[in-house]
């Protein structure tokens, strides 16, 4: 009897094991490796930095660490915003060190090179941290997302609000490189398609300092609204300048078009009240989000924005994907990825599109006065909804040629 | 309306203005590095890093410690020039009879590392620091909205700068300094203290950025990023001016930083290359530069 028991007993050892062994079996290398590539030092570093690779880690721990038996580990760098660093890097990462994804890629010229290098490489990209529409439009793959926000989803927001108040003539100062390019021709698109008008624009260099001579020639062009089509600390700075230079005062509005929690807490509510943009998740929408934002919190000292969620989001779908495949191999993947809808705490209603483009629900958002906030990081106001289908282009006029 | 090549006038004195007002600060920072390179034979590259520093302490004495702009600008740069004469005593001053490649690698890494700990620290966003209330608005010149601010900038700027090219030039502990550059054994022989003056000049170099990091505060984000993304450009003026030449240092700081304004009107994506090309041609015709004497 006993050792019926104990033939038992190691029986079902054995068979358990060998489950085991197989799931792991259908882990390439038996690991899924995560590469988060972004700006870790530059002029985005807070936009998603070291933020979003924590915000990785937290969704790897919540799925438990572990997918078809196998651990999940993230690996991290810097491309310091230059596409042939952030090239060699994913060359190496797929080549030698066995990463299944690269995630993030916070800037569209570093997101397109690396895209393209994926595509080549048959693996799988999400991106959350850049913005042109090229990713899911003329430079599309089968193997890339893009989570989180693009630059048509902050043309129709923040273009869109200022153009209903009146902001008909525009002028923009853009960050010269693809992001600007894209964020200023969708914009511009959306304004004149709303009978607005565009002066005409000025390019200054990625991370340009001193601002006043773009902003005294937006001054003169006697433009209702000054677009700002770049990001991060470039934004920042401009904001800050033009209120030095009496730009608000004398009735021209600024719009920031890529602005987020991060740089609206660094430049701080005096210099940003009264500002409207777009994001797609803030902290202080509901209970989940305000525990999310809380753990977070813990673990970075800060307050998560639509990149830092985004990210969280785009991992815990990858992994995901994975289980429901039962392998991490890239077309099962990427199959599962374009048919799962997209429920966690960055949307509730998320749904990916053959281009890879994950649409989802938009906030409009104003910057609180300083004496309406109540803590450090209160500082938006909600001022509407942008459905997901009128904030990301539709797949027929996205360009991408996978989906005709 | 008057145009200049296509330009209107009222425009264009705007930005020649503005240039003015960018060239203070090229001029202040170039003058600091003129007089460490001028006097110590070392290359600083932890200048743009005194410059945030300069920004940042002001920012933390502030927010910490309730002191306002005006004492700022004297106590930041001098805790800037502590932490310097620190850097001189401690490691600077173990390198000054080798080949002035070391003082550039250590000054180099200390850069790093300081930027480092504030990214660290601060993140990169920067944190915000508003003008002095006396400071804050602006004047209608006719042609532009000029805030007063930056005129102060223009006029502490132009004194400071004049001040150290007297005190350098004109005064008996500048006559030192520069004999202790010539010969520092023979004037060490008439019993001037030569270590200590080196000391002091590096902290007077790293107090001037310092001091332009706390004009620059209400102006720039105060962030980790704003010394690196100034001091390549420095460098240039230093070079065009010719290294070691203080009166060069200040007059090709604001003449680049006026060219650089004009380059922003006529062909913006250019604007943060022009230095540079200047640099290559000065360097071409007059490897001196335009201020320096021939070795």
């Amino acid at each position: 009897m006993l050792n019926l028991k104990k033939a038992l007993l190691a029986l079902s050892c054995s068979v358990l094991a060998t489950s085991a062994y197989a799931q792991a079996q259908q882990v390439s290398d038996g690991v899924v490796k995560i590469g988060i590539l972004n700006d870790q030092s530059g002029v985005y570093a807070d936009f998603g930095g070291k933020y979003s690779v924590e915000a990785a880690k937290m969704a790897v721990a919540d799925f438990g660490g572990k997918v078809l038996g196998a651990p999940i580990e993230i690996i991290s760098a810097d491309h310091q915003n230059k596409p042939d660093i952030a090239s060699s890097i994913a060359r190496q990462w797929y080549d030698t060190e066995k990463v299944d994804s690269i995630m993030e890629l916070t800037t569209s010229s570093v997101a397109l090179a690396v895209q393209g290098l994926s595509k080549e490489k048959k693996k799988i990209n999400m991106v959350t941290g850049a913005a042109t529409t090229d990713l899911t439009g003329k430079q599309c793959s089968p193997y890339g997302f893009h989570w989180a926000y693009d630059t048509h989803a902050l043309a129709v927001g923040t273009g869109g609000a200022l153009v209903d108040n009146g902001g008909k003539k525009w002028f923009f100062l853009t960050a010269d490189y693809a992001f600007g390019y894209s964020l200023e021709g969708e914009t511009s698109k959306y304004v004149k398609s709303k009978g607005g008008q565009v002066l005409g624009s000025v390019r200054h260099p990625l991370s340009a300092n001193d601002f006043s001579s773009f902003l005294l020639q937006a001054q003169s062009s006697g433009a209702d609204v000054v677009g700002l089509a770049n990001a991060g600390l470039d934004t920042a700075n401009a904001i800050k300048q033009a209120s030095e230079f009496g730009i608000t005062q004398s009735g021209q509005r600024l719009a920031g078009l890529l602005f987020t929690l991060a740089e609206v807490h660094g430049l701080g509510l005096k210099a940003a009240q009264g500002l409207t943009l777009t994001e797609g998740w803030y902290w202080d929408q509901n209970d989940e989000n305000r525990a999310f934002a809380k753990r977070f919190m813990e673990k970075t000292g800060r307050m998560p924005n639509m990149i830092h969620t985004g990210t969280y989001s785009a991992v815990s779908q990858y992994l995901k994907a994975i289980q429901k495949a039962g392998t991490d191999a890239t077309e099962p993947v990427a199959k599962a990825l374009h048919e799962m809808p997209v429920q966690d705490i960055l949307t509730k209603n998320g749904k990916v599109l053959p281009n890879g483009r994950m649409v989802y629900d938009m906030y409009l958002f104003q910057v609180k006065k300083p004496e309406e906030s109540k803590s450090e990081w209160d500082m938006y106001k909600q001022l509407a909804t942008v459905p997901g289908d009128q904030a990301y282009t539709a797949l027929a006029e996205s360009g991408c040629a996978l989906t005709q | 309306m008057n145009t200049i090549f296509g330009v209107p006038a009222p425009a264009l004195y705007g930005q020649v203005l503005l240039g003015l007002i960018n060239g203070s600060f090229y001029a202040m920072l170039s003058l600091g590095l003129a007089v460490i390179f001028g006097l110590l034979r070392i290359i600083n590259f932890a200048h743009g890093a005194q410059y945030m520093l300069g920004a940042f302490v002001a920012y933390l004495l502030l927010f910490y410690g309730g002191v306002a702009y005006w004492p700022a600008l004297i106590l930041a740069p001098v805790i800037v020039a502590g932490v310097a004469i620190v850097i001189e005593r401690t490691m600077l001053r173990r390198l000054y009879g080798l080949d002035p490649l070391y003082g550039l690698l250590l000054t180099f890494g200390l850069a790093l590392i300081i930027e480092g700990l504030f990214r660290y620290w601060f993140g990169t966003s920067g944190k915000p620091y508003a003008p002095p209330a006396a400071l804050t608005g602006g004047v209608n010149l006719g042609f532009m909205f000029l805030p007063i601010y930056r005129g102060w900038v223009v006029v502490a700027s132009l004194a400071v700068c004049i001040g150290t090219w007297l005190l350098i030039e004109k005064t008996r502990l500048g006559a030192y300094l520069r004999a202790a550059t010539e010969n520092p054994v023979m004037v060490q022989a008439f019993g001037v203290n030569v270590p200590l003056l080196l000391t002091l000049a590096y902290g007077l170099g790293a107090g001037l950025a310092g001091l332009a990091g706390v004009l620059a505060a209400p102006i720039y984000q105060v962030s980790p990023l704003m010394g690196s993304n100034l001091i390549i450009v420095v460098f240039a003026v230093v070079v065009v001016g010719g290294m070691g030449s203080i009166l060069g240092a200040i007059l090709t700081g604001y003449m680049l930083g006026l060219l650089e304004g004009l380059t922003k009107v006529f062909y913006p994506e250019a604007s943060n290359i022009v230095i540079f090309v200047i640099m290559a041609v000065v360097l071409l015709i007059r490897p001196a530069g335009l201020f320096g004497r021939e070795a």
